[in-house]
């Protein structure tokens, strides 16, 4: 079955150049559907940020025409790409393991986009060499993959991809096959390269942290919908799902605000110092949290729960303690904090969250 | 690891070898019947005793059609025997023999084959010829190229295969060309009798010079061209006795069936010539 | 000696040093039989050394019909090779990246020449491409082509029975490769054939030369197929094994010397290859 919207490609009749990403994304595979929709202005990058398995990879071969859509539209400058062969797409992709020709050299995995696109062998490599520059690679330009550290063939491939001069880049865990110290390094190059780009770029990825310094905006996917869509700030400070909250960090529940005070659908109330009405999100970070052997007397926290410790983990430098209880939530405590408490799995805490800790934003 | 683990360990490995001889002596197991039916047999071998049990007979692939249905008249005339046949190229045969194959009778398609088996001692007493063998040419059905004679098929354009000159319809077809001094170049030199007369079968070659018996086998697939120089070159069918015959007694009675008028009746049917 | 070079040598010794440690560790039930399937497949060779007629050898091998059929045999394999790779390796890249209704069924097909008795093989390449053939027939009377008794039929022939070892390595080589490849390739612009010629057969160059190298054994072997359709005939389709096959008849000792060239020409040509390829793909 294909619903795929018609609509007459062309160039837009006032001739500007482009008007970036229209897309409507539906892959239907039986049990699995995706239904997103993507928009975004030349200039912008945009994050597809969820879980795996979520549809995002799918998403993404769908823009390139690598997975066919079953319903939905597809337009990148005014045209209609719906039914163009994935060679034929203005649109350049990093793929999450690179996938560099492993028999061709830097430069000759650069020159292969501009070759296919019709230039001479010579002038392919000279916009090829000219790219690896641009890059930093100049010297590397006659390695095989092989020789190449993770961030330089990460670079190889932005370089291959660009060098098509795609007007729709998209990069698929740019990151996730690299090391933690050298994500950093090209986590940074990856962003100056993206902030110079002037057309569309979208990137998947799972990371919220690359999402955010990498992105101008993030696109949330859980099981093939867009669950929200933002700024990386305003996503990071209203999460709306278990998953987003989760990504940032965040104790997050959902209720009905009346007032200073939120109701939560499992019971219990959470004081804050916004004053709302209806239905509500309210979080607060784990850091937040202060917990006690002994119901707190001279605590001036406003919000105080019962609870029992689920599990413990360490978390950086941090204990982090998993609560059951009257509300369940998650607190980052110091390791001396937590030996003095002699926290253990099963034992009955008190948790302390002051009013002014908590967010409470409209659901 | 202590040395009795070692060795169930081994022992385990020569199971694993033991193993793979019984699946090959498994599957030979159909060619040993034979010869445990003969060898009982061979008990009442005496110059005078009924024939009974099976007799092995090895003969040159052109007697196919005559042996079996010569086969069919012993077993009916002597109830209780059976004959088995392995047809194939005499050298084959002769090979097979003098490497010690079990079989009771050898008829071969030439003297020379023959001569393999009585150099190594391998018969009782000397062969005898039973039939003979005369060239004719095979053509297409309908002789479309009108040929009439050895020398037509010298003819430029016209497709001949022969049989090598290593077996003996080609050794044959040599002798007779020579004798009538023509120079004949053929397409191919085939392996056997069998492969020339295919090709012209099924078209592939227009003549080929092979024996009489064949063109009478093909039946109305190919026609036959007799031609007089072909009594230059006649094959002689030697048949003889083994030396190391399990069932001598029937083995005599079934060469005894071959050079009988009933016998010889039956092969100049197939194209044979009386000795 | 160049830094490469000592490299190489360091691995080859540590890879030496592996394979004996290795040896030591096998465990007896497999040893056992390994080492009897070894003996099984090496006697008939030893014994076609022990018997050889190395006295007439010389004599033999200075013949010219000797040199002729050897000759000819190396043209024909290397040529049949030609023709399987041209045909086998597109055969191999549909069979192994497309998907369309009844493929099992054509790999089955694919595979056939493999179980048919070549001789069979033979008489069926009369029946479609012989004089009078199903397709011979037009090959004749338009192009004035016919492949029986022809070297161009020995070609055929033996690149019938030789091209499915090509096109099953092929295939197999191609399902491990990565098909992302050729993905990442049309998304820089390439049409799927580009892809095809510029990625994936680079890619996949050692399993088409391993298939290349079974085919060329295989043809240089063929001897059923080759006599049935090309027939026999001195310089234009007797190859070697039809020569050691109709010297059998009459003079086994030639037929041991001829098997005996045959041998040492094949086992000079593949372990050069091998070896060029084992140093060009580490």
């Amino acid at each position: 079955m294909t619903d795929i919207d018609e609509t007459p490609a062309g160039v837009r009749a006032d001739g500007t150049r482009g008007d970036g990403l229209d897309a409507r994304l539906v892959v239907d595979r039986g049990s699995f559907r995706l239904d997103v929709t993507l928009t975004a202005a030349p200039g912008d990058v945009v994050a597809l940020l969820g879980p795996n398995g979520a549809g995002k990879t799918t998403a993404l071969r769908a823009l390139a025409g690598l997975v066919p859509l079953t319903g939905g539209h597809l337009r990148l400058d005014g045209a209609s790409l719906e039914r163009t062969p994935p060679e034929a797409r203005p649109v350049g992709v990093v793929f999450q393991d690179y996938l560099l020709f492993p028999h061709l050299s830097a430069l000759d995995n650069v020159a292969f986009g501009p070759r296919c696109q019709g230039a001479g062998k010579a002038e392919a490599r000279a916009q090829a060499a000219a790219w690896l520059d641009r890059m930093g690679l100049a010297e590397h330009a006659g390695a095989k993959p092989r020789r190449l550290s993770g961030g330089q063939a990460q670079r190889v491939a932005l370089a291959r991809a660009l060098a098509t001069r795609p007007r729709l880049l998209l990069l698929d865990e740019p990151l996730a096959a690299l090391d933690a110290r050298t994500r950093l390094e090209v986590r940074a190059q990856l962003r100056r390269h993206l902030a110079g780009f002037e057309a569309v770029a979208v990137l998947v990825t799972h990371d919220p942290l690359d999402a955010m310094v990498l992105a101008d905006r993030l696109v949330v996917v859980e099981h093939g919908r867009v669950v929200q869509e933002g700024a990386p700030s305003d996503i990071a400070r209203h999460p709306r799902t278990d998953y987003v909250a989760q990504l940032v960090g965040l104790n997050l529940y959902r209720g009905r605000a009346e007032g200073h005070t939120v109701r939560l659908e499992s019971g219990p109330v959470v004081a804050t110092t916004e004053d709302l009405s209806g239905p509500a999100f309210v979080a607060f970070p784990p850091g937040a949290v202060t917990l006690h052997r002994d119901r707190p007397t001279a605590s001036s926290a406003r919000n105080l729960w019962r609870c029992e410790v689920a599990g413990l983990e360490t978390h950086g430098d941090q204990i982090r303690a998993d609560l059951t209880g009257e509300l369940a939530l998650t607190a980052d405590l110091t390791t001396v904090a937590a030996a003095e408490l002699g926290l253990h799995p099963g034992v009955e805490v008190w948790a302390a969250v002051k009013a002014a800790q908590t967010h409470a934003y409209p659901a | 690891m202590t040395r009795s683990t070692r060795r169930t360990r081994a022992l385990r490995a020569a199971g694993v070898g033991a193993a793979a001889l019984l699946s090959l002596s498994a599957c030979s197991s159909s060619g040993s019947s034979k010869d445990s039916s003969s060898s009982g047999s061979g008990a009442t071998a005496s110059s005078s005793a009924k024939p009974s049990g099976t007799v092995t007979v090895f003969a040159a692939a052109s007697l196919k059609e005559s042996f079996t249905a010569l086969g069919k008249k012993f077993e009916q005339r002597y109830p209780g025997t059976k004959v088995t046949f392995d047809f194939g190229g005499s050298d084959t045969l002769a090979a097979s023999i003098t490497g010690g194959a079990p079989a009771d009778v050898f008829a071969a398609a030439s003297g020379k084959t023959m001569k393999i088996v009585t150099d190594k001692g391998d018969t009782a007493g000397a062969p005898v010829t039973f039939v003979r063998n005369q060239l004719e040419i095979a053509t297409l059905p309908g002789n479309p190229h009108k040929v009439s004679s050895l020398k037509d098929l010298t003819a430029s354009g016209l497709k001949v295969v022969l049989c090598a000159g290593t077996v003996p319809c080609g050794a044959a077809a040599q002798k007779a060309l020579a004798a009538s001094a023509l120079k004949l170049t053929p397409v191919s030199y085939e392996q056997d009798v069998k492969g020339a007369l295919t090709k012209v079968e099924l078209k592939e070659a227009d003549a080929a010079v092979v024996y009489r018996t064949d063109v009478k086998a093909a039946g109305d697939k190919v026609a036959g061209v007799e031609f007089p120089e072909s009594a230059k070159a006649v094959n002689d069918y030697p048949i003889a006795l083994l030396n190391n015959a399990p069932n001598a007694t029937a083995a005599k009675a079934f060469i005894e069936l071959v050079r009988s008028s009933e016998g010889q009746k039956v092969l100049t049917a197939d194209g044979f010539l009386k000795p | 000696m160049s830094e490469a070079g000592r490299d190489a040598r360091a691995v080859t010794l540590e890879s030496g040093a592996r394979r004996g440690r290795a040896l030591r560790g096998v465990p007896l039930p497999l040893l056992v039989p390994a080492l009897v399937g070894l003996a099984f497949l090496l006697l008939p060779l030893l014994a076609l050394l022990v018997r050889a007629p190395w006295r007439s050898l010389p004599d033999q091998l200075t013949s010219p019909e000797v040199w002729q059929a050897l000759q000819l045999s190396l043209i024909s394999a290397t040529c049949a090779t030609a023709l399987s790779l041209v045909l086998g390796v597109p055969l191999a890249w549909l069979l192994a990246r497309t998907r369309f209704p009844g493929r099992g069924l054509v790999r089955a097909l694919v595979t056939l020449p493999l179980v048919l008795p070549p001789v069979v093989g033979g008489v069926a390449l009369l029946l479609a491409l012989g004089r009078n053939g199903v397709v011979g027939q037009w090959l004749d009377s338009w192009f004035g082509i016919t492949l029986p008794f022809t070297t161009a039929g020995v070609v055929v022939a033996e690149a019938f029975v030789a091209m499915p070892f090509l096109v099953i390595s092929v295939e197999g080589t191609l399902r491990a490769a990565d098909p992302r490849y050729e993905e990442a390739a049309t998304t820089l612009g390439a049409s799927r054939f580009t892809a095809f010629r510029r990625v994936t057969l680079p890619l996949i160059a050692p399993g088409v030369a391993a298939g290349a190298v079974l085919a060329w054994a295989r043809a240089l072997g063929e001897f059923g197929a080759t006599i049935t359709f090309a027939g026999n005939f001195p310089g234009r389709t007797q190859t070697m094994p039809l020569a050691v096959y109709l010297a059998l008849q009459n003079d086994p000792a030639a037929a041991t010397a001829l098997s005996l060239v045959l041998l040492a020409v094949s086992i000079a040509v593949l372990a050069g290859l091998r070896d060029r390829w084992m140093t060009a793909s580490s």
